[in-house]
């Protein structure tokens, strides 16, 4: 579904990414660890066009987006939940939502989609007149997750879902992204510091050292792995 | 409610004024006589007023600060700060009426007033509409323009140098001058794309002075500092007016343009393009994650508020019949950013108002003389500290929802 061939993307004249090639089969949830400033992050903003790769490719179904603009990629179903949540704190929980859906034009289905997440999360449709400034953390990355849903995208990038979260609501978000993944078929790839929770939730995993790939394996097999172990489970 | 600290500060306070007005208020030099007047009574005045103006503030904001305390103690659910104004706002039954009444006095203003008062008024609407203007850049895209003269003036010279050149009149200079401000606006808009806050304001300021700066220096163009005088008032018709009808007649013309921006600019605000204004003044990467398309979003928004400032300066133009470059110094785009904040960012009732408290202001308090202007500068500074969010907050649309019928009569409202 996605293919990254040999992608470099600088920040001025530093060069975050060293040909970073990887797949995401439709489907998939497919996780890229890494310690802090591996590049994981430059890695998901390069797929969305906010920081386009000066050289390499990226093919979504075949297509290359690489010099495509933000709101393009979007349009064609890559949808970003940035690091931080970033949600719009003055507007409402439902019009934060319908920001989601700024590109759609479908009412209908729109509305389906809304009530879709409100059962997945029935705290937002608690609290959907209030601000999303008012929120909890947890709420507001929950809210993230569901602005981004809204956009009906076929693959979701997630960044950092549990970044500030206390350890039970990282579990709780973890197990909805799960359901999303296997309730609507959407294809997710999750950038996570918590090598251990996102292990264990995904079918993939690619490995990111200072802007280069350097393990890639099924979920499972990474977990065992005595370096891997050593480096990011502490164990 | 008033403690003994309190009256230690104003006591320290009405002090320091004292001091600082000293050279102004109590010493008087008459260079004639070579002799000086130490008007001490006046140390005195200053002492009192601002130690009484120190408690009152202190009382003021203490009261306010002991309700809201007391509103959260009884677990009262935050009340939107002015309720009256909420309901005023929302109810047709009550708003009609009042709106009915401000559009009669309006209406025949001219017949009661004099042509002075007529002037001020439609000075004042000019200014309206370059604050609802001004508020799609600044209050609600949250892009900070200091340079928003520069449009104005892109305005006053199209009518003036078009009228000049090829004979066009007014109605047909009055679209194509915003039309102009709009392109401007454009032009402005490519290399400030990827800024924000102060360094947006800084570029955009640099940007008002070069267009005046061209306008004051490119003689063979624009005639320079001297300006192009001679420009014709509307035409109605072709009907020949006395000077005291053309004004009337600019004023209803300007009623009208008032109007006119009041609907367009609430139907912008509540569009599409104007949810991603919004959305692009609470956070930048949240709307590109949401697709928005960033550069066709900040160049809109900066094209459709220099439209009115082109607008505007055609009328500007039309109502002097004389354009020079002074009238579009740095002065001006700071009155109008001034309306803007005092009004409320984003709040087309409060921008309206507060233009017209700006622009009033000055000429009803010429009764003050000599310290008009600074009732004036103490009047903004009051209602900065009282009001900071302006004279009326944005009120944004909400919706109460049923919570079994869900989302389902506010969608249509939406796109």
């Amino acid at each position: 579904m996605l293919e990254l061939r040999s992608v470099n993307s600088y920040y001025g004249n530093i060069q975050a990414l060293h040909d970073i090639s990887l797949k995401v089969e439709e489907g998939e949830i497919i996780t890229l660890i890494g310690a802090n400033g591996a590049g994981k992050s430059t890695t998901l903003m390069s797929i969305s066009g906010v920081i386009p790769p000066r050289s390499g490719e990226i093919l979504f179904k075949g297509k290359p987006i690489h010099q495509m603009s933000p709101d393009k990629i979007v349009a064609l179903g890559i949808c970003q939940v940035p690091e931080g949540r970033h949600i719009f704190p003055v507007l409402t929980v439902a019009e934060n939502l319908d920001m989601g859906a700024f590109l759609r034009r479908d009412n209908r289905q729109i509305k389906q989609d809304l009530e879709y997440i409100y059962t997945l999360f029935p705290l937002l449709a608690n609290r959907r007149n209030q601000p999303g400034g008012n929120l909890s953390g947890g709420e507001q990355q929950m809210l993230a997750i569901s602005r981004a849903l809204m956009a009906k995208p076929q693959l979701l990038l997630l960044d950092e879902p549990s970044m500030g979260l206390a350890p039970l609501v990282t579990r709780q978000i973890f197990d909805i992204i799960k359901k999303i993944n296997t309730e609507q078929n959407t294809t997710i790839f999750l950038v996570e510091q918590n090598a251990n929770l996102a292990l264990k939730t995904a079918d993939r995993g690619y490995v990111l050292e200072t802007g280069r790939i350097t393990m890639h394996d099924k979920a499972e097999n990474l977990l065992s792995n005595e370096d891997i172990q050593k480096a990011y489970l502490g164990i | 409610m008033i403690s003994l600290k309190d009256l230690k500060n104003a006591f320290l306070v009405s002090l320091w004024f004292v001091f600082l007005t000293f050279p102004l208020m109590v010493i008087k030099v008459n260079p004639f006589e070579r002799t000086i007047d130490w008007r001490w009574q006046n140390m005195g005045y200053v002492a009192a007023g601002s130690f009484i103006c120190y408690l009152a503030s202190r009382f003021f904001l203490a009261s306010k600060a002991a309700k809201q305390k007391k509103q959260k103690l009884l677990d009262i659910p935050d009340k939107p700060k002015s309720d009256w104004q909420q309901r005023l706002l929302s109810e047709p039954r009550l708003y009609l009426p009042v709106l009915g009444v401000i559009l009669a006095i309006l209406l025949i203003f001219p017949q009661i007033f004099s042509t002075y008062q007529i002037n001020i008024m439609i000075t004042a609407l000019m200014y309206v509409v370059l604050g609802l203007g001004l508020n799609i850049v600044v209050g609600v895209a949250g892009l900070l323009d200091l340079g928003y003269v520069a449009f104005y003036a892109v305005g006053a010279y199209s009518y003036a140098l078009l009228n000049l050149h090829f004979g066009l009149g007014f109605w047909a200079v009055l679209p194509i001058g915003g039309l102009l401000a709009a392109g401007f606006g454009i032009i402005l808009g490519f290399p400030v794309l990827r800024l924000r806050g102060d360094y947006l304001a800084i570029v955009t300021l640099g940007f008002g002075e070069i267009i005046r700066l061209i306008l004051e220096n490119w003689n063979d163009f624009s005639r320079g500092p001297s300006g192009i005088s001679n420009i014709p008032r509307p035409g109605f018709f072709g009907m020949e007016m006395t000077l005291n009808q053309s004004i009337s007649y600019l004023y209803y013309l300007m009623i009208a343009l008032v109007i006119f921006t009041i609907f367009v600019v609430n139907r912008l605000q509540n569009s599409r393009i104007g949810r991603a204004w919004f959305a692009l003044r609470e956070d930048e990467i949240a709307c590109q994650a949401m697709g928005i398309d960033k550069t066709r979003t900040k160049l809109s928004a900066f094209s459709l508020g220099a439209f009115w400032a082109g607008m505007v300066g055609v009328i500007f133009a039309a109502k002097t019949t004389f354009v020079n470059p002074a009238s579009f110094t740095f002065l001006e785009s700071a009155i109008i950013l001034c309306i803007v904040v005092l009004g409320g960012m984003g709040s087309i009732i409060g921008v309206i108002i507060a233009a017209l408290i700006l622009m009033l202001l000055p000429e009803y308090l010429r009764a003050f003389s000599d310290y008009r202007m600074l009732v004036f500068g103490a009047t903004l500074v009051l209602m900065m500290v009282f009001c900071p969010l302006g004279i009326i907050s944005t009120v944004r649309r909400t919706y109460t929802i049923d919570k079994n019928l869900k989302t389902s009569n506010d969608r249509e409202d939406y796109t």
